[in-house]
């Protein structure tokens, strides 16, 4: 059964969604992997990237209520935290005073606030640059953009190309969830619709803004919602190519409405694999270490991911939901997981340009 | 290949060997396999073994508590954050009131086996541990599976009995098998820098032996990723398979790997990394420590090498759920136990802790039908799907 698909991959051929379908259905694992690494071989050679970065996360108040999520609070219930741009700056400082080699990418994203305005998140990000003028900018989930969009009244363009003005410089993937309507409204109701998030992401890529794209898997889903997902995002990928990196997120049960089991790590790779396959206009997989755990991750590396992501310092959303990992690794840590498994680690900048930095 | 399954503590004369003995992998393959093959090779190799040897495609586990009588151990290993001196605030001696409720309970989650271990304690002899046997066997019928190699000589030499006596009254006492502990490397280069005091390697092979003559099975684990190298590794596997295939006795292997967090040797690890090199006088350097891949390649390997032992442990207790799962495909046919009780791994900072449902969800997970069976490799119960 591989054989067919080994074959089509071989020779330069997409996958369809039959195929993706077969191999979520298959046990064969170890011809899965290679087929995976041989591919992702192809597009990044023995390449496996990390970033130094940090997280933030703004808020915790949302006005979504995603039956998935750990993290959201109403304002003025306990555990509801909201930073000012301050104490951003503060943590900010914070963290690149404490390393030799400061972190080059802040990764920003936060609950849906019911009462800040637009200008909150402009001033944050013109803040931050001022602060900072060399740090990059990876702010704002697909379903945050929205919502500015929605709270300003102004389009998308408009919405974003603000933002970049300000010196936003990509975006993360987050908010995909699920596509298929069925799943999204049971998982989350008040959401974004899969073809609103695509939307959100078309613009930002016609605005010239990079952009990752994710999936959250192991839930109620089944493998056809998993393979009509990345459908949508390849078709879309095809039209604009804005996306960088495709990250599966595996499904957290703690502290949710809809609890259920983590998923199984053999599931947790083997979806790598097959995206790896079928995502063939996607240059990079994540195995995103918060969500998969340091050790599956590090396995990801030979299923066809080229990246573990970073530092991330400070990680709240995952956390709420029962991470079974820490909320930082080292640089060092990160390239030590990367040689082990066989691959040349690269500290990469938000383009997944190496990074030079002088001795 | 046919499956029969044993009865209760018999040894076979000889064991069936696996794979023809033509095809044994030798030595210095294995090294070649552990130094240089890709993980993804070696674990196909492995998984098809498994597959020969376990084809209804069954994961088992047990039900039973580590009850750790004593923390206070004159052997004091650096890799090791659960001893104690005898005069320390938080030594402690198990007493039998605490003891009978922790079965209690084993008995009540429906557990078959107690695992019990302790320090090599300076003021406990042999009549404790008779006493502390008979005990447990009058009030309560359950596997006693106890005493690692080092207890057992410290036991025998404290009393002035050879091995094989002291074993005798034990299995008289009510002992029913011997867990794998206190391995770590059968290589006394490595046991000299780890545990100096710990007994030799060829002292533990010894007890395992008689234990098997004298009809008792055993496991055999190795503990790695601390300061050995690749021929320590195969030489330890070597010495395992040898014994197995004059005995018969060991029943699985487990290997782990070194969990650092608050003892003398990841401290010491800690210091070289930071320093970035092995300091003068030392004449080791303690390894980072072991990641996924690693630990699956010696997982696999041992699954390849121990062709006459039928079953290979996952150990999620130091690797977690998730690659605990990802094992099953690397070699690893069963689960080892619940641990309703675990102290020593969880006295360095590591501690997954889970149900007996979640060990059943994460095989069924994983593919495979969870099952539990006895000490012995008996399968006294499935759970299919649904259950």
């Amino acid at each position: 059964m591989l054989d067919k698909i080994r074959n089509k991959v071989l020779s330069g051929k997409r996958l369809t969604e039959a195929d993706a379908l077969k191999l979520f259905q298959s046990n064969d694992l170890f011809p899965l992997a290679s087929l995976a690494s041989y591919v992702a071989e192809e597009k990044n050679g023995k390449k496996a990237y990390f970033v130094r970065n940090r997280h933030i996360n703004p808020t915790n108040i949302c006005v979504n209520r995603c039956r998935f999520c750990a993290f959201s609070r109403s304002i003025g219930q306990d555990g509801a935290y909201e930073l000012t741009i301050a104490e951003i700056i503060k943590k900010l400082k914070q963290g690149r005073a404490k390393s030799k080699i400061p972190f080059s990418e802040v990764h920003i994203v936060g609950g849906l606030h019911p009462e800040w305005p637009f200008t909150y998140y402009l001033e944050l990000v013109s803040t931050i640059k001022k602060n900072f003028p060399k740090l990059h900018i990876k702010a704002f989930t697909a379903v945050e953009i929205d919502y500015f969009s929605k709270i300003s009244g102004l389009s998308l363009e408009e919405t974003l190309t603000s933002l970049k003005r300000r010196g936003l410089g990509s975006m993360p993937g987050g908010g995909a969830e699920i596509f298929a309507p069925g799943i999204r409204n049971r998982l989350c109701p008040e959401k974004i619709s899969g073809e609103r998030w695509l939307a959100v992401m078309a613009a930002a890529h016609k605005v010239g803004l990079r952009t990752n794209a994710t999936m959250l898997y192991g839930h109620i889903e089944s493998y056809e919602d998993r393979v009509d997902h990345m459908m949508k995002l390849r078709r879309l990928q095809d039209r604009t190519g804005g996306f960088q990196a495709f990250i599966p997120l595996a499904y957290h049960p703690k502290n949710t409405d809809i609890q259920g089991s983590y998923t199984s790590g053999i599931d947790d790779l083997k979806t790598i694999a097959i995206s790896r396959l079928y995502l063939d206009n996607f240059q990079h997989i994540k195995a995103y270490w918060v969500m998969l755990g340091e050790k599956i991750s590090q396995l990801a590396l030979k299923f066809g991911a080229d990246d573990i992501d970073g530092t991330i310092i400070e990680e709240k959303i995952t956390h709420s939901a029962g991470a079974l990992t820490g909320e930082q690794l080292t640089a060092e840590q990160l390239s030590d997981l990367i040689i082990k498994a066989g691959r040349i680690p690269v500290e990469r900048d938000s383009f997944y340009r190496k990074v030079r930095r002088a001795q | 290949m046919k499956k029969t399954r044993q009865k209760k503590h018999t040894v076979k004369k000889r064991t069936r060997p696996c794979i023809p003995t033509s095809d044994r992998i030798t030595k210095k393959e294995a090294l070649a396999m552990l130094r240089s093959a890709d993980l993804l090779d070696l674990g196909m190799t492995a998984d098809n073994m498994r597959k020969q040897l376990h084809p209804e495609g069954i994961v088992s586990f047990v039900v039973d508590r580590n009850i750790n009588y004593t923390n206070v151990c004159i052997n004091k290993c650096t890799f090791c954050a659960f001893w104690r001196d005898e005069d320390a605030r938080d030594a402690y001696i198990l007493d039998k009131e605490t003891l009978f409720q922790k079965i209690e309970e084993t008995l009540d989650l429906g557990g078959t086996q107690i695992l019990i271990q302790g320090g090599l304690h300076p003021s406990l002899d042999i009549d404790y541990y008779v006493d502390l046997l008979k005990s447990i066997k009058a009030r309560f019928e359950i596997n006693i599976h106890g005493f690692s190699p080092p207890e057992i000589c410290y036991i025998a030499d404290s009393s002035d009995l050879t091995i094989r006596e002291a074993l005798r009254i034990l299995k008289g006492a009510g002992l029913d098998s011997v867990p794998g502990g206190g391995a770590e490397i059968l290589s006394d280069r490595v046991r000299e820098i780890l545990s100096p005091r710990k007994i030799k390697s060829s002292r533990w092979l010894k007890v395992m032996e008689t234990a098997h003559r004298l009809g008792m099975r055993t496991t055999a684990t190795m503990m790695f990723g601390s300061v050995e190298s690749a021929e320590d590794i195969i030489t330890h596997l070597d010495a395992v398979r040898e014994l197995q295939d004059r005995t018969g006795g060991f029943t699985a292997f487990i290997p782990w790997s070194f969990q650092s967090g608050n003892t003398e040797l990841g401290a010491k690890g800690k210091g070289q990394r930071a320093r970035n090199k092995k300091d003068q006088r030392s004449k080791f350097k303690v390894q980072n420590p072991v990641t996924a891949v690693e630990y699956l390649k010696v997982l696999a390997l041992s699954r390849i090498y121990l062709d006459n032992i039928d079953n290979i442990q996952a150990s999620w207790v130091t690797q977690g759920l998730k690659l605990a799962q990802v094992a099953l495909r690397f070699g690893a046919n069963d689960f080892g136990s619940t641990m309703i009780e675990e102290n020593v791994v969880a006295s360095t900072g590591v501690s997954f802790r889970t149900s007996k449902q979640e060990i059943i969800n994460a095989i069924r997970s994983a593919g495979f039908i969870p099952a539990q069976r006895d000490t012995c490799y008996n399968i006294l119960r499935t759970f299919e799907e649904g259950a």
